[in-house]
């Protein structure tokens, strides 16, 4: 939902969520998936000026100078793992104790590598982006995909830990669909995760966020790299 | 047989250490097993016990745990370091992500070639001195408590110590303009448990060396 841009301030009367930065996926991406799936509405403030950046950073709103920015629950959270254990925890999504948990933590931070490397991809020079996206490949089809696919097959249960929904199946499911986009056959030797890729489609809050018209932003293309360069780089022109 | 958590790594600090330090700071004792050659890291691979090929891993409580965030929200939270509802521990999160953002260009830094070492060492103390220090000084200001979060000992303390130390590692004056952070240093340094993992003796590991950095480059891999 886009907001008032430039110098006016938009204050929250709603108690959402406001999330604050780029509009494209980057960082943020995770955190728009994770509320979604929990069924909560959130609102979004785009950045689009390198002055908007500067306010701010003035203003104190940044602890350390960077975005992603949540504004939940009265505080100005930063740090994308911060703010995505936030919801996990608030909202439920974090396994039943600290067993589940650890399972949940180690697959999402495995899921958050291979993340990086697509998150990154729009951003490399021309003459490695081949080289990129066959590590890319290389990455999701031998290391990461085979240890989802075990863990659905050795269960044989609806999510990737205990009997309920978790941020690690939330996860799991951005990056397959992030990689597809990369690489439409990437699941060609993944059964089980074909299957948990439907599943996930099917449950009604994600259904939601895949339909057009919802937060979730498309993939990231030039606007969006030069935007993010523009806003953070204290000397940018274009060329 | 719950016996001591076991950690998996090479002898030295990398991404293992602040691993090393949490659990100390717990007052857990630990074994470790060190990667001296990459074949000893194939090995371990083909064993299967690592979940995504790589280390740090500790094996304790009946899991091989991978993944060093996973690993260190574990033992905080077993351990009763991570605050005590989720408002402390999101906290407590954001002061550590910054933290490790911290340590990955600390830990990168010897491994730099030689012609960038100066610009990456002026770029980690420009972060530090101007992005992070002043955070954790303006903490421990606003609320003149003894610990970063909920006035007690967290993952968030002992993490800054190490950072704290690490940073003083490479420009022994960089604390000068933080005097809570100084003596936030010498407060935790001696907590019992950090103070006897700061002695001679224990399990920390020193920084590593010139001559051992072809050797960890080719444990892992990287392109020399």
């Amino acid at each position: 939902m886009r907001l008032l841009k430039g110098n006016q301030e938009f204050r929250s009367m709603s108690g959402k969520p406001k999330l604050i930065y780029f509009n494209g996926r980057g960082r943020m991406e995770t955190v728009r998936w994770l509320l979604a799936a929990a069924g909560v509405e959130f609102e979004e403030i785009f950045l689009d000026t390198r002055e908007q950046y500067v306010k701010l950073i003035k203003d104190g709103s940044l602890m350390f100078q960077q975005v992603p920015l949540v504004e939940i629950d009265g505080m100005k959270m930063v740090q994308t793992r911060a703010i995505l254990s936030y919801i996990a925890g608030k909202y439920n999504l974090y396994g039943k104790d600290l067993k589940e948990r650890a399972f949940i933590d180690m697959y999402v931070e495995g899921i958050t590598d291979l993340m990086h490397m697509i998150m990154m991809f729009p951003f490399s020079p021309p003459e490695v982006k081949e080289k990129n996206l066959a590590l890319l490949m290389e990455r999701a089809t031998q290391r990461y995909f085979p240890v989802f696919e075990k863990a659905f097959k050795q269960h044989g249960q609806d999510f990737l830990v205990g009997s309920r929904v978790s941020w690690a199946d939330i996860q799991l499911m951005e990056a397959i669909l992030a990689v597809e986009e990369k690489i439409p056959a990437v699941l060609s030797g993944f059964p089980q995760l074909q299957a948990f890729k439907t599943r996930m489609s099917n449950m009604p809050a994600i259904k939601k966020f895949l339909q057009p018209g919802s937060p979730r932003k498309p993939p990231p293309d030039e606007h969006y790299v030069a935007n993010v360069l523009k806003v953070l780089t204290e000397e940018w022109s274009p060329h | 047989m719950p016996g001591k958590p076991k950690l998996y790594y090479f002898c030295g600090r990398g991404r293992m250490e602040s691993i090393r330090w949490l659990l100390a700071a717990a007052g857990v004792e630990f074994e470790e097993s060190f990667l001296e050659t990459r074949d000893d890291l194939l090995k371990l691979e083909k064993s299967g016990a690592l979940l995504f090929q790589q280390v740090p891993m500790v094996e304790m409580d009946g899991m091989k745990m991978v993944q060093t965030r996973a690993i260190l929200s574990y033992i905080a939270a077993k351990h009763n370091l991570y605050g005590k509802d989720l408002k402390e521990r999101v906290l407590i999160d954001m002061y550590v992500e910054a933290l490790m953002d911290l340590d990955e260009l600390l830990m990168h830094h010897p491994f730099q070639p030689a012609d960038k070492r100066e610009q990456d060492l002026a770029n980690i103390v420009d972060k530090a001195t101007n992005r992070y220090f002043p955070v954790y000084e303006k903490v421990l200001k606003n609320h003149g408590q003894d610990f970063l979060v909920g006035n007690q000992l967290s993952k968030a303390d002992v993490l800054l110590l190490e950072a704290l130390l690490m940073a003083e590692e490479c420009k022994p004056d960089i604390l000068a303009k933080f005097p809570l952070l100084q003596s936030f240093k010498a407060r935790i340094s001696n907590v019992p448990t950090i103070k006897k993992f700061l002695q001679p003796g224990s399990q920390r590991k020193p920084p590593i060396e010139e001559k051992d950095i072809p050797k960890v480059m080719k444990i892992f891999n990287v392109a020399q």
